[in-house]
């Protein structure tokens, strides 16, 4: 019998690891190819884990992510003009950059969770967005929450944010931050990510800052940006 | 057979990554990992590759543990770091501790780089310091200091390093820091745009996570002002901050609105390339256009001349949406769509303009029908709530057709559940019948995950606009045929609550649920309401020969041996009825009771039942019978139960809303089913088992029997004692203290004294009471009774020996009861006290603190056990889980000692969180040994606790977090 081993396992190093060099903007040249998905070959939700810290296996606790939202909005007598104060709080919970293999390439947090947690969030976000397809909307709901995401070339970017929040303001806020990545990068690919996580900080910081969208004009940041190049 | 070579790592590993990056150094790795990255001297590149392919994991863990003791030998060394070196190995710490592995070390060279004056140093420092927060008090002094500096040197970069670490971090000490000082910042005239916007967003985090220490002041006034700023990258800033400052101080910011407005305006009447920098794919600045009308929706809509200009802001934004877009790119079209939804929020968050309501609700539907899936789930999701505003619901149901086919289309499960949304939202009078016809066949091909709550969608709609009840009674019946497994209790209760309270529609309900029966596969459910109904009306339909009284029975009996115990429960309860309903197949249905899979059941309640009726309908006579077994009284109308679950299924806000809009009835939210007040406790009368309908209860008192039959009762069960009195005032209180003690002061007015005193080993107890005269004078006929319902005698037994009937004044007499727990049980028996004082007579009922977690012993266990167990009880019956508001303050201490008087073990280091608390213990009963795990996990934010209990039985699950709940 032949036995075909398995794709992955024909290929060598350097091609397995080519798709980290894909530019993320290859998808927006050709508007009209596919994307390219899986193609049958899946990762375990548990390589999503980078490194050294085991937990145990299968079963950790759910920490309790407290419902501090959504807050119930106050009762609106209709027609009057006599409305309440909308309550809500709306703002990024965290932002993550991932690979397809669940690898994060990026992980910013705007509200407190342990380690755990955060391993736990990075797991089932992994597991929420890359089951999903083209035909599917960039919005899924999360816990309390929604995701809002967009994919290019391996990486996903997604941002989390309180259900009531604006879904496309946010949508084109990663696709503002991709093209700022891009121009910084000259021609942004996942290994620039991984070498230069701390520019990438850099660049969150300028555009998100507090769970909020700081600034968002392209040419302001890349001005900031290559003024702080300036001084290493 | 190809051999498949030497294994590849599973896991991609670093050093995998590593190698390609070293293999590319020259573009793309750093100046700090170089080092790093390089392959031990004397190897050539590839074999770098080599070693990450063939050693994994471990080899990865090796190369970082070598690195990592270079770090701290260069750490260590005698020789002072240069600030290059101490930047690169913070870095490389950085890095490391990025790709998943501990860190810790290295926070002290961090802190050192803050005072570095080179930028490229500093911001390592700060970004390590934002990313490993440690809330040692030591560094946290450093850290601020260095903070303090920066802050102070008006170097905008530095300034703007330090804002971020504030905002990155936003601790409490942070913000006791700063909180003044950055206010300050923020509007001096001499701030650098973008050290205003860091400074804007800084305190903006500082606000939200210590809100009591970011006192208004005369600062406010000029960050309003913001709005008018020249540099829009502020202006984006600053109406974030003033937002959610808006929320809490609403009258401090009323001026926003205005500037708001003025400022919109200006931005959406530019030209498209007006604001240059801030135009996105043509779209003048979205995002702060989006900002500014979220900032409006904190306020009703404003005075006449302001409002006038809103609207037209408003109107031409829903006009761009209908000019053809300037640009193809999907960019274009979502940056201009933000806007509009935003716009749309707010017309139906102000919801006084008709004229854009429709207009928007227009724009929603030409959505409907796009390409884009983004935007026909956001316009079915915006519809949604225009369908409950009086003014645009008419225009909403003018889409219903594509609504309706939605479901039908999408394919993605997110959008269908929203077109089922706007479905349930748009539903009135008018096309009740057709969209409940749609949602039902929609479920038989419906996800999973979304059949519960269409069910429940259903169930309410059918209710709310039924005009014709028999059409309530058939669309619940097929949802029952369709989704059977998705009807949950509430559904089905509620269906025969209706049925009860409406008497047109009895005969149509039996003959309907008779007519359902006859498949020959029906769902559990079914037979539950076929069973209840027919028990009560099964007479109405009797008349015809072709449903006789021999019929109905045999029809239910048939049913009988395929459902679980409480369907049995209820199907003997109706066959009592029938026992009262129809005398001539009174013979039949004693033969059942007779039988041995009857009268000789495992289970205790069908046992007990069966017996029961049999006796019952052999000694009782007609009358009492008739009396007993009479028809069930109406239902108390309150809030349907259904909705209460919908709420708490779709979590509150989502619902709410809706429903605030919807809701013909105000009602408090009556709860689910749960059992009648304890009232029971003071007559013998069995508890309902926790059902709604009181079906699980014993035949004498299905729902509670009108106060004129309870003679009767008396009469049929004359064993039970005679009237004892109803609980002490306050004796639930003091109940509730001793779940977590075993001594103390159970009661005492002025004439009588109560203490106990006991201990409890496995299933055995022994308790003493002590009972104190109080006053001068001797108690005559003094005689304690321990009442227990029939439930709890077989659960518990408790022996004691009665006391000598005079009480001398200022006495004490003591009373050893023997306990021994035989099954897990729920109720606590009732000490009644007798006795004359004086020439009076008195009486006294108190509860007996005999818990179940009485029977608690410890066990200890690491955590990989506890996982194990906690894994193995995941059956959905096993867990309880509550959650709810603290009643003593949140102290951990206090906690711990609580748990532990509880009787179980408290297990350190077991929950990750260190604030939660872990528990594991054995409950003893002579039957049964039930383990039990639990974890309390508290909010102190929320003053909440959530409470989490997993044993081997459902109903000690849910006793215990009973119990414990109320101790925190």
């Amino acid at each position: 019998m032949h036995l075909e081993p398995e794709p992955w396992r024909r290929k060598s190093p350097v091609a397995r690891h080519a798709g980290k060099r894909d530019r993320l903007f290859s998808r927006v040249a050709s508007p009209t190819s596919e994307p390219i998905f899986f193609s049958g070959l899946q990762f375990p939700v548990g390589c999503a884990r980078e490194g050294g810290r085991v937990l145990l296996p299968e079963v950790r606790f759910y920490a309790w992510v407290p419902q501090q939202l959504p807050e119930p909005e106050p009762h609106r007598s209709r027609g009057t003009g006599a409305t309440g104060v909308r309550t809500g709080v709306a703002m990024i919970r965290f932002i993550l950059i991932q690979n397809r293999a669940g690898k994060t390439r990026l992980a910013k947090w705007y509200m407190q969770f342990d380690d755990d947690e955060k391993q736990k969030l990075i797991e089932e976000v992994h597991a929420v967005v890359t089951v999903r397809d083209a035909k599917h909307t960039n919005f899924v709901e999360f816990r309390n929450f929604k995701i809002i995401y967009r994919r290019y070339a391996g990486l996903y970017f997604c941002i989390c944010v309180d259900v009531n929040d604006n879904n496309l303001a946010y949508l084109e806020a990663i696709h503002n931050f991709v093209e700022v990545l891009n121009e910084y990068f000259h021609n942004v690919c996942e290994l620039d990510l991984v070498f230069n996580f701390y520019k990438v900080y850099t660049v969150v910081d300028e555009m998100f800052l507090a769970g909020e969208i700081r600034e968002t004009s392209q040419t302001k940041v890349l001005k900031q940006l290559l003024m702080l190049q300036s001084l290493e | 057979m190809v051999p498949v070579g030497r294994g590849m790592p599973f896991i991609p590993s670093v050093l995998a990554v590593v190698g390609a990056g070293a293999a590319r150094m020259s573009r793309d790795t750093p100046w700090c990992l170089e080092a790093f990255y390089l392959i031990p001297p004397g190897t050539h590149a590839n074999e770098g590759i080599q070693v990450g392919r063939g050693k994994s994991k471990e080899a990865e863990i090796k190369r970082i543990n070598k690195e990592l003791a270079n770090i701290r030998s260069k750490f260590k060394g005698d020789r002072a770091l240069d600030g290059y070196s101490k930047k690169k190995y913070v870095c490389k710490l950085l890095f490391i501790f990025l790709l998943g592995h501990d860190i810790d070390f290295g926070h002290m060279e961090a802190v050192n780089l803050l005072s570095s004056n080179r930028y490229t140093e500093k911001q390592i420092g700060y970004l390590f310091i934002s990313v490993l927060v440690n809330s040692n008090s030591e560094l946290i002094r450093l850290i601020n200091n260095a903070i303090k500096n920066d802050l102070a040197s008006r170097n905008p970069t530095f300034m703007g390093l330090a804002l971020h670490c504030i905002a990155n971090v936003g601790s409490r000490e942070m913000a006791e820091a700063f909180a003044g000082e950055i206010p300050r910042i923020l509007v001096a005239g001499d701030t650098m745009d973008s050290v205003k916007q860091s400074a804007a967003l800084c305190l903006l985090r500082l606000y939200r996570t210590s809100p009591d220490l970011v006192p208004m002041g005369d600062w406010t006034s000029r960050v309003v002002h913001l709005l008018n700023d020249q540099h829009l990258g502020v202006v984006t800033a600053a109406t974030s901050l003033i937002t959610t400052l808006a929320q809490k101080n609403p009258e401090e910011f009323k001026t926003s609105v205005s500037l708001a407005v003025s400022r919109l305006s200006r931005i959406v009447t530019s030209a498209s390339t007006d604001l240059q920098d801030y135009t996105y794919y043509f779209v003048p600045a979205p995002w702060l256009s989006v900002k500014l009308l979220r900032l409006l929706q904190c306020y009703p809509p404003p005075d006449p001349a302001v409002r006038g200009r809103l609207t037209e802001c408003l109107e031409a934004i829903l006009n761009k949406a209908q000019e053809p877009p300037k640009s193809k790119k999907v960019q274009h079209s979502n940056a201009k769509n933000a806007v509009l939804f935003e716009a749309i929020s707010l017309v139906i968050h102000h919801d006084s303009e008709p004229n854009l309501l429709v207009r928007a609700c227009n724009q929603l539907g030409q959505f409907l029908q796009h390409r884009e899936t983004n935007l026909r789930y956001l316009a079915l999701e915006s519809m949604c709530t225009l369908a409950s505003s009086e003014f645009s619901h008419e225009a909403v149901k003018t889409h219903i057709e594509t609504v309706i086919n939605a479901p039908q289309t999408e394919r993605d499960v997110s959008v269908r559940q929203r077109a089922v949304d706007l479905l349930y939202a748009m539903c009135d009078r008018s096309n009740a019948q057709q969209i409940v016809a749609e949602m039902l066949s929609y479920l038989e091909t419906a996800d999973y995950s979304i059949r519960e709550e269409i069910v429940l969608k259903v169930a309410i709609l059918a209710e709310k606009y039924a005009v014709d009840y028999t059409w309530y009674v058939d669309t619940i019946l097929n949802l029952i045929r369709i989704a059977g497994d998705y009807v949950s209790e509430e559904v089905w209760y509620r269906v025969i609550q209706i049925v009860i309270n409406r008497d047109d529609v009895q005969g149509y309900a039996a003959k309907t649920v008779f007519e359902a029966l006859q498949a020959s596969a029906c769902h559990e459910n079914l037979v539950k309401v076929g069973g209840y109904i027919l028990g009560e009306f099964g007479n109405l339909i009797a008349g015809d020969p072709r449903s006789s009284p021999l019929t109905q029975f045999h029809l239910l009996h048939s049913k009988f041996h395929l459902c679980s115990v409480p369907t049995r429960a209820l199907l003997l309860s109706t066959y009592i009825k029938f026992v009262n309903l129809f005398p001539e197949v009174k013979g039949t249905i004693q033969d059942v009771l007779r039988s041995d899979s009857q009268l000789k059941n495992a289970d205790v309640e069908l046992q007990q039942r069966a017996v029961e009726y049999l006796r019952l309908s052999t000694v009782a006579s007609t009358d009492i019978l008739a009396t007993v077994l009479e028809e069930m009284p109406p239902f108390p109308e309150r809030e349907s139960s259904i909705l209460a679950k919908l709420k708490k299924k779709k979590g509150p806000s989502t619902v709410t809303d809706l429903e605030e809009a919807k809701r013909e009835r105000s009602a408090d939210v009556n709860g689910g089913p749960e059992p009648a007040p304890a009232s029971t406790s003071a007559v013998s009368t069995p508890s309902p088992s926790a059902d709604l309908l009181g079906l699980g209860a014993a035949p004498p008192a299905p729902a509670g029997p009108p106060p004129s039959s309870g003679g009767l009762l008396v009469d049929v069960f004359s064993d039970s004692p005679s009237a004892a009195a109803p609980l002490a005032p306050g004796s639930e209180d003091n109940f509730a203290r001793f779940v977590c003690k075993n001594n103390g002061v159970l009661f005492e007015n002025q004439l009588l004294q109560i203490g106990l005193k006991s201990e409890f080993r496995q299933n055995l107890g022994r308790m003493f009471i002590f009972y104190g005269n109080k006053t001068s004078t001797q108690f005559l006929n003094f005689t304690p009774t321990l009442i227990c319902s029939d439930d709890l005698q077989a659960n518990l037994s408790l022996q004691t020996k009665p006391v000598d009937p005079a009480v001398d004044g200022g006495a004490q007499v003591q009373q050893a009861v023997n306990i021994e727990c035989v099954s897990d049980f729920t109720e606590a028996p009732v000490l009644n006290i007798q006795f004359r004082y004086g020439g009076t007579f008195q009486n006294v009922s108190v509860k007996l603190p005999i818990t179940l977690n009485k029977f608690f012993q410890p066990t200890e266990m690491a955590s990989q056990d506890f996982f194990q167990r906690w894994k193995q009880l995941s059956n959905p019956q096993q867990e309880v889980q509550s959650i709810f508001k603290a009643k003593h303050p949140m102290d951990t201490e206090v906690t711990k000692a609580k748990i532990i008087g509880f009787g179980s073990a408290l297990l350190e280091e077991v929950d990750p969180n260190p604030a939660n608390f872990v528990g594991a213990g054995i409950i003893h009963t002579r039957t049964a040994q039930i383990g039990c795990l639990l974890r309390l996990e508290p909010n102190l934010q929320a003053q909440m606790y959530r409470l989490t209990l997993r044993t081997s039985r459902e109903t000690v699950s849910q006793r215990l977090c009973e119990l414990l709940s109320e101790q925190f």
